[in-house]
């Protein structure tokens, strides 16, 4: 299992300087702070992020072409967003040149293989300026999330400032300020079933990926991957976004990365093979064949 | 350039859709005409009447089973080609064609259709209608590297054509119900939204998170089953997918 955090120029422990971007983001704001600059400074001309859908928790993608539009679209919805959706309208109905794109690994691959084989990506392969991945687990439908949140927390979806995921448990937080937590594995079952077979956990196709693990609270960990995500990273961190710090330098720090990631690609691995012989003499598809 | 390759162009019961995008590299086309590929045949683009030998027929649309001129020239295709190239949805699969049952004139007998590998053997397949002209471009320029790359580059241009030769060896039906048999029923869709974004009729939604597809508005192109990062997808290369794009770009550079 060579290369299992993927291919990368650096890798460190950052936060957003932009206080406004940092209250209402997930972790570290890099998501959102890094649209921002890019729009800002002409490197992108929008960007699909999850914005809001018409049930609570449930995100639309959306091509947001203003920093109000990044900031509302700011915070992990542990739901299906499918970005790629828009990823040919931007080009069209929003006629932009530089598309800059958030997504899970499973997302990122997608990126990529729309630009090695734009079957009908018409116009899409020379137009990403951006992808950012997000670290993934795992994925759930929304009826998952309504069931987690509503039966197993006891929580109004509609209440819900925050959800997130780590150190064990799912955790919600309502606006009224109580936090209803429950024990990860009560949420395995409800997994969506391709994520069984996903073998990228620190989404290794991103120009810039990242996530929580590794990094303290209110912290992310950044992957600095391609040639335009070092150049966009390093002038954004030139200009002030971003505060920094050696990845050697924080807690829990990369081991524990590198174990999660390990423990999910070979969780999946073994899965992928077991499906190999499924049924009696037959077995079901292998997508990486 | 000494060392260029022979294309052609045949043109089977299609509408010409193919043949614009393949123009659409703009000068990405002149580029490919200088440097990589003498056009040897192309009805209206070259002043050749029989189907010539070739390295590589890019062939666009069906072939009408009551047009007995068609059909000799796709054999003949088959014969003086090293190459087949099915190019779009028509070629690949039937597509619209599909739906043809007859009665225009000036030949209203006119009304089977069939997708080529129906009569003759195909080697690589470009399925989407129209098919993008960024994949016609990688198509092309892999093409070039597998006959007169240096041993890597040969090596990367048959790993890169693979899933599109499979293709050719495969189904030769395209529908949104490729993405429930081989995809949602087998447990594999993550919900990216690829589907949805590829389909030249928008006849994929998706419904929460999940594509949804109107049977009925699918022209069987077959475009959002290639396109879906759950048919196949070869992770070591997409892991190249800088280099690769660089190989491609700087191919393509005009000065
Ligand atoms: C399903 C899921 C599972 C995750 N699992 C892990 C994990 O195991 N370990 C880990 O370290 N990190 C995980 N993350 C990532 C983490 O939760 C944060 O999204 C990430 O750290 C970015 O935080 P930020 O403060 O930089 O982003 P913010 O500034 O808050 O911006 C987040 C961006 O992501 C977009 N987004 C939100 N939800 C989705 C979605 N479902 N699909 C696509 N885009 C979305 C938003 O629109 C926004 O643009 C997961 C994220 C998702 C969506
Ligand atoms: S686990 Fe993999 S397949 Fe599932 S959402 Fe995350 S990246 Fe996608
Ligand atoms: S659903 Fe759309 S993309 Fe898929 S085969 Fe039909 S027309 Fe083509
Ligand atoms: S492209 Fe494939 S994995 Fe993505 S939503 Fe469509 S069927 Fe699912």
């Amino acid at each position: 299992m060579a290369n299992i955090l993927g291919n990368y120029k650096q890798v460190i422990s950052a936060r957003t300087t932009d206080r406004e971007i940092l209250r209402g983001s997930q972790d570290g704001g890099i998501v959102t702070a890094l649209f921002a600059y890019a729009l800002e400074n002409n490197i992108i001309d929008g960007a699909i992020v999850a914005g809001a859908g018409d049930l609570p928790w449930k995100p639309e993608p959306i091509i947001a072409q203003t920093r109000e539009e990044l900031l509302a679209a700011r915070k992990t919805k542990y739901t299906l967003s499918p970005n790629l959706q828009l990823l040919k309208e931007a080009t069209r109905s929003y006629g932009l040149d530089r598309i800059g794109i958030v997504g899970t690994p499973c997302q990122m691959q997608a990126v990529r293989k729309a630009q090695l084989y734009p079957v009908g990506m018409r116009d899409v392969p020379d137009k990403i300026a951006l992808a950012i991945g997000i670290f993934c687990m795992e994925n759930f439908p929304y009826q998952s999330l309504v069931q987690l949140v509503e039966d197993h927390t006891n929580q109004k979806m509609e209440a819900v400032k925050k959800m997130e995921i780590g150190k064990g448990k799912f955790s919600v937080y309502t606006e009224r300020g109580a936090l209803a937590q429950i024990p990860l594995k009560v949420t395995h079952k409800y997994e969506q079933p391709g994520c069984h077979v996903c073998l990228d956990y620190v989404a290794n196709l991103g120009d810039i990926s990242t996530g929580s693990v590794g990094s303290p609270d209110g912290w992310s960990t950044v992957f600095v991957r391609s040639k335009q995500g070092e150049s966009v990273w390093s002038k954004a961190v030139a200009a002030g976004w971003f505060e920094t710090k050696p990845m050697d330098q924080v807690k829990p720090g990369l081991d524990l990365v590198n174990k999660l990631a390990t423990e999910k690609i070979t969780k999946n691995q073994n899965y992928l093979i077991a499906r190999g012989s499924y049924g009696v003499g037959k077995g079901l598809r292998n997508p990486y064949l | 350039m000494a060392n260029k390759i022979t294309v052609g162009h045949v043109h089977m019961s299609g509408c010409t859709g193919c043949l614009v995008s393949l123009a659409d590299t703009y000068e990405g086309l002149f580029k490919i005409l200088d440097d990589y590929a003498d056009l040897v045949y192309g009805l209206t683009l070259a002043d050749v009447r029989k189907i010539p030998e070739m390295d590589i027929a890019l062939v666009e649309g069906g072939v009408c089973l009551q047009d007995h001129e068609s059909v000799e020239d796709i054999k003949t295709t088959r014969q003086k080609a090293k190459i087949v190239v099915a190019l779009g949805g028509c070629a690949s699969y039937g597509n619209i064609l599909r739906f043809a049952r007859g009665g225009q004139q000036n030949q209203p007998q006119h009304e089977s259709y069939v997708p080529i590998g129906e009569l003759i053997d195909v080697d690589v397949m470009i399925p989407g209608c129209a098919p993008t002209p960024q994949q016609i471009r990688n198509v092309v320029v892999m093409a070039y590297l597998l006959l007169k790359g240096t041993d890597d580059q040969k090596a990367l241009a048959a790993k890169y054509l693979k899933p599109m030769m499979d293709l050719a060896k495969g189904s030769k039906e395209a529908c949104f119900c490729d993405l429930m048999y081989d995809v949602i029923n087998q447990g594999l869709c993550m919900g990216c939204g690829s589907c949805a974004a590829a389909c030249p009729v928008r006849a994929i939604t998706m419904e929460f998170g999940k594509p949804n597809g109107q049977r009925d508005l699918c022209i069987k192109c077959g475009a959002c089953y290639a396109q879906c990062p759950r048919s196949f997808l070869d992770a070591a290369l997409l892991e190249q997918y800088e280099p690769i794009t660089e190989l491609i770009q700087g191919a393509m550079a005009t000065k």
